[in-house]
């Protein structure tokens, strides 16, 4: 390892370039040294896969495959035609969307109201609650699964809860209208508790005297929220959004360990299609599917990244 | 799905991520402000009396709020562990109860008698073991040469580890797959391990952390003759406390969670993680037995939530370093 190098063989004073050229060799070779551990892992089981699912999007590998990859047939962007024209992916499209559409406002807006309730003179048990908004994000998701299947059943926790308020609730994970909003609450729930402590940290960034001054100045509470808190709070705010919609852009989970993608497809997202093609043996179908949803993320990461920065 | 709240641009300066939860600076003087009597203008006071005298009851209003909210969130955990005491009886009986009505820990037993639960624990400690001492130690060694080195190649390495912060999970899953199974790997604990040993995220966090580290500190130490491992290692790495613990407690937090590779590539039950392990037992013959499912539930997740409890200000810390420009 790259230690002492600096006294190592120091050449002699004459001749002055080649030591600085000498010099800065080597310390390029110390850094890439240092990162060498990381550039090795990160080479062989991101980058390399990554570029192989791009090449793998445009031939009809299948699971039979594996043994020969070279006689695999090049299909070009056909593959991606057939993704396009297929009738369960555009349904996972659809999914996904309607995911982001309504699972994004209402956890931002939580977040917001709960962020805001609880730098708004909360001086006591503040820490117990973070903790406990933030308690589901920590759990495995399987783990809450069960106890959310167990929930949702027609007779379930939430449906006599409803009931009390004179609700009747339906079977949540075994109709197509409403497995996605039983999902979109599970997702609110485990999501809610990260985004608040975000914006919690930007409310604690604003100042209080601008607030003060407005007050003195006969702004009431929410002229002052929405005047001098929300335009500061600003890039946190679309910071906030961006991470979620990556993160709900790759809605999988609460599907897999809920509903199965179903019931008639109702919950099968982007991912799940994905996965699923990958279960059935059809891989250049699936890494198909899987760059479309990544070229979608980037899309949206820049845009949002585009108008958070335009604002600055 | 959760929020890849890991992988978000982070504060350039250490500062604001240690100052930004709970009491810091700015919460500091919003709570001593109305206090103080410094400096405040007869007007402002009247101001903050007639704010004083309408708080009580937005207060408690907002406390109800919180008090509700709060409720609502952790009420699937109260159900999860006191659905794990009861009977399958008791848990299919209609109208439901709230309290088990003859407390069992028959569910528990099954578990660790004949689940083998502890196999599972093991192998999800050792995993993210791992996983953890690779990601400090590899993230924070390229983090260094990012931060404080000058090299060709230096600004395309940074891009791709950027990029790869945005790739979906699918997309390198079915390659990885291919490979991971070519090599003979399958159900080893290197394929659980190697694909996570060091992560982008990390590589970020450790860069703008250790960038914000004077650099006339690492010169008097080059000037004094320490080469770069031995300024990273004394000089480096002792200032790195903070990043570290956040990184270790998310490396550990993605580890201990993670469903999908290891559901995947361990498919011997003596390498199931224990979320794998709880997800193919609640898909089996076992499905119907919600007492003995929310008993595993109850022990996969007692020891992380016992971990967040104790270390919660680092694991708030790291999400709010995340959140803050």
């Amino acid at each position: 390892m790259p230690a002492g190098t600096k006294n190592a063989g120091r050449p002699p004073a004459s001749a002055k370039v080649r030591a600085g050229q000498t010099r800065r060799r080597r310390n390029a070779l110390t850094a890439w040294l240092f990162a060498l551990p990381f550039v090795l892992i990160f080479s062989v089981f991101m980058l390399g896969p990554l570029v192989s699912s791009f090449l793998m999007s445009f031939t009809d590998f299948t699971s039979r495959d594996i043994e020969n990859p070279l006689a695999v047939g090049f299909v070009g962007i056909d593959q991606y035609a057939a993704l396009f024209r297929n009738p369960q992916f555009l349904h996972s499209v659809l999914n996904t969307a309607y995911f982001v559409v309504v699972g994004i406002p209402l956890t931002t807006v939580l977040a917001l109201a709960l962020a805001v309730a609880l730098n708004n003179g909360i001086t006591r048990f503040r820490t117990a609650f973070r903790v406990g908004f933030y308690t589901p994000v920590v759990t495995s998701i399987v783990a809450v699964a069960v106890v959310w299947r167990f929930i949702l059943q027609p007779d379930g926790l939430l449906n006599v809860i409803l009931g009390w308020v004179g609700i009747a609730g339906p079977d949540w994970l075994n109709s197509t209208t409403w497995s996605m909003p039983a999902l979109i609450l599970l997702a609110v729930w485990r999501n809610l508790g990260t985004l608040m402590i975000i914006f919690l940290a930007g409310l604690q960034a604003v100042p209080g005297d601008i607030l003060e001054a407005a007050e003195v100045d006969g702004a009431n509470a929410w002229q002052r929220f929405m005047r001098i808190t929300l335009p500061m709070l600003r890039p946190t705010l679309l910071l906030g959004t961006v991470l979620l919609s990556v993160g709900f852009l790759q809605f999988f989970e609460e599907p897999f360990v809920m509903t199965k993608g179903g019931p008639l497809d109702s919950t099968l997202s982007v991912s799940y299609f994905t996965y699923n093609q990958f279960g059935f043996g059809k891989y250049g179908l699936a890494s198909a599917a899987s760059y479309v949803l990544f070229v979608a993320i980037a899309l949206l990461s820049l845009l949002q990244f585009r108008a958070l920065r335009s604002k600055d | 799905m959760t929020i890849p709240e890991t992988s978000a641009p982070l504060p350039a300066a250490p500062a604001p991520a240690a100052a930004s939860t709970g009491t810091g600076p700015a919460a500091v003087v919003r709570g001593a402000a109305p206090a103080g009597t410094t400096g405040g203008s007869p007007p402002q006071r009247n101001a903050r009396r007639r704010s004083s005298r309408r708080a009580p009851a937005r207060r408690t209003l907002t406390y109800a709020v919180l008090v509700v909210a709060v409720s609502a969130t952790l009420l699937p955990f109260a159900w999860m562990f006191l659905g794990a005491f009861k009977t399958q009886g008791e848990l299919l009986r209609r109208p439901i109860t709230w309290w088990p009505e003859q407390p069992t820990l028959d569910n528990f037993l099954v578990w660790f008698n004949e689940l083998h639960i502890g196999t599972f624990f093991l192998n999800s400690v050792v995993v993210a073991a791992f996983t953890v001492l690779g990601n400090l130690l590899f993230c924070s060694m390229v983090g260094y040469a990012l931060a404080k080195m000058d090299f060709p190649g230096k600004r395309f390495l940074f891009l791709l580890v950027m990029v790869m912060l945005m790739v979906p999970g699918v997309v390198t899953f079915v390659p990885l797959f291919v490979m991971v199974s070519k090599l003979g790997l399958v159900s080893t604990y290197p394929a659980l391990i190697l694909p996570f040993l060091a992560a982008p995220m990390g590589v970020f966090l450790m860069r703008q952390f250790i960038m914000g580290i004077p650099d006339s500190l690492i010169e008097a130490a080059r000037i004094d003759g320490a080469g770069e491992l031995r300024t990273f290692l004394r000089i480096v790495m002792p200032l790195c406390g903070p990043p570290l613990a956040t990184l270790g407690i998310l490396t550990f937090l993605g580890s201990w969670n993670n469903f999908l590779w290891p559901l995947v590539v361990a498919q011997t039950e003596d390498m199931y993680t224990l979320p794998v392990a709880l997800s193919l037992y609640s898909t089996g013959q076992n499905a119907t037995d919600y007492g003995l499912l929310l008993a595993g539930s109850v022990l996969v997740i007692t020891p992380i939530i016992l971990l967040f409890v104790s270390l919660q200000r680092y694991f708030i810390q790291g999400v709010a370093a995340t959140g803050i420009k």
